[in-house]
């Protein structure tokens, strides 16, 4: 796969070449931090642990990996270039992979750079460290659904911004399939393995188990295929799109 | 000449547009040493056809293939036999030329010294060693153009397919670019897509035209001016593409 380590070289180096990645850690970094200690109230709950920090993550992904997953494609169409990738003795999918993974390294470096609160919380207390370990693994596999969905609505348009909201609502319909919110509107009339499908389908409840220190094949399953399937759609809407 | 000769052949190839057939039926074959210009006013099909042979668009009808290599059935063989300059160029515009230009080789599945060789080639061949660890967006249209025309020429392919080539060159340029398309005419097969009939008299040793998706004439440049009772191309042109 000596391709496809190619294509990660290539777009890692795009992420710092550009403003894009300082910009995206710094706001991530400040976003996660105030959240945690001003909403979150990290201090005020005595508590040693980091469900304060996590807790907010599947909102602050659900604007910002958006911002990271719309430029994947839909800016390779847009100047042309996708036409020399495809032309380039390689097959979609291993671009697509390699896309893929160099935009979750991106967000691991920057989820990792959190690393001060996990420090902070172990000078303060003593905390599970195995839970916020498993928190932390939670969050990048969630990470990595939100991008597989962005990458594969990315594919879809030449417009970023476009890209951007399509992402940012699908996304949103994901997290809160769960949610009373969306449950009700169905109750009453849905039959009942749809309100269990649909419950079944969201990220708000895979990752809150994850983050209470369970990692339940289960889960990990239901992140794998949800990037599995928009990676696989990502690829055909590629070979669809090709030259429009 | 023998049928390992022909490096590109071109058998009733056909693209339909919904209801709009850009190409129509079109076979041609090309020969090692022949340096085929394509000619055709714009919408005619010429980049459509190019843009299949190379893999990018698929194929409505009909069959092409590239030293042997059908481009539909082995697309990563076929890919690796074809130089190609897409139409304007299109290049990562964050990346430096130097950097660029190892990315490609890199896909193309060089490294090492081999690697170093061919990229230094390139440069050098193309004039690029001012502008080698300048980012792309930086430089004018004219480097722009001939950091396109090196990578399509890096890994020495059987086979150039070069899309209007000197477009937004000055004539010093052109005339250099002209100038390497002769010399590594010998050795490969070159279809040069463009407008500009006197470059189909500089460089090619034949001359296929296409009007409305269908081809009009094919033989020697020389023979097409024998046509002109004014002598000038450009009468020809006008005559065998405003017909239909």
């Amino acid at each position: 796969m000596n391709n496809c380590w190619v294509i990660i070289k290539r777009e890692l180096g795009a992420y710092f070449s550009t403003p894009l990645a300082y910009v995206f850690i710094i706001i991530f970094l400040a976003l996660s931090g105030a959240l945690t200690f001003f909403m979150g109230a990290f201090f005020e709950r005595g508590q040693a642990d980091l469900n304060s920090f996590f807790s907010f993550h599947p909102w602050l992904y659900l604007f910002l990996i958006p911002a990271i997953s719309m430029r994947l494609w839909a800016e390779e169409r847009k100047t042309g270039t996708v036409e020399l990738l495809l032309t380039l003795p390689i097959s979609t999918w291993v671009i697509v992979i390699g896309k893929f993974i160099a935009a979750w390294i991106f967000i691991a470096i920057a989820l990792g750079l959190t690393f001060p609160l996990w420090i902070t919380v172990n000078y303060l207390g003593s905390p599970d460290n195995g839970v916020i370990f498993a928190s932390y693994i939670g969050s990048l596999v969630m990470a990595g659904g939100y991008l597989a969905i962005g990458s594969c609505l990315s594919a879809v348009t030449k417009n970023q911004v476009i890209a951007f909201i399509l992402t940012a609502v699908v996304c949103f319909l994901f997290l809160m399939s769960g949610v009373e919110l969306v449950q009700s509107f169905f109750q009453g009339w849905a039959p009942a393995f749809v309100l269990e499908a649909l419950s079944s389908m969201s990220f708000l409840t895979h990752f809150n188990t994850i983050v209470r220190g369970v990692i339940d094949t289960r889960d990990v399953v239901f992140f794998g295929s949800i990037i599995g399937v928009f990676l696989y759609v990502n690829a055909s809407v590629i070979d669809l799109t090709r030259g429009s | 000449m023998s049928a390992v000769d022909t490096m590109i052949s071109i058998n009733g190839l056909t693209k339909d547009f919904g209801s709009f057939r850009a190409v129509d039926n079109i076979s041609f074959d090309v020969k090692r040493g022949e340096v085929l210009g394509f000619l055709g006013p714009n919408g005619a099909g010429k980049s459509t056809t190019m843009k299949m042979v190379t893999g990018y668009l698929p194929i409505s009808d009909g069959k092409a293939s590239v030293c042997g290599f059908d481009v539909v059935a082995d697309p990563l063989e076929s890919k690796t036999k074809i130089g190609y300059l897409p139409e304007g160029a299109p290049l990562y515009g964050d990346m430096t030329t130097t950097g660029f230009l190892n990315f490609i080789a890199e896909i193309r599945g060089l490294s090492g010294d081999v690697k170093k060789k061919k990229v230094d080639y390139a440069i050098d061949k193309l004039q690029l060693l001012q502008v080698m660890n300048q980012p792309i967006d930086t430089l004018s249209k004219g480097f722009k153009r001939r950091v396109g025309f090196a990578q399509a020429i890096l890994h020495d392919p059987d086979v150039l397919i070069l899309d209007e080539p000197t477009d937004g060159l000055d004539p010093n340029q052109k005339h250099q670019v002209r100038e390497l398309i002769t010399e590594m005419a010998a050795e490969k097969a070159i279809v040069i897509s463009t407008h500009i009939l006197e470059e189909v008299e500089a460089v090619c040793t034949r001359a296929v035209i296409i009007s409305a998706g269908k081809i009009v004439f094919d033989d020697t440049p020389a023979k097409l001016k024998k046509r002109s009772k004014s002598g000038s191309l450009d009468d020809v042109f006008r005559e065998l593409t405003l017909v239909n």
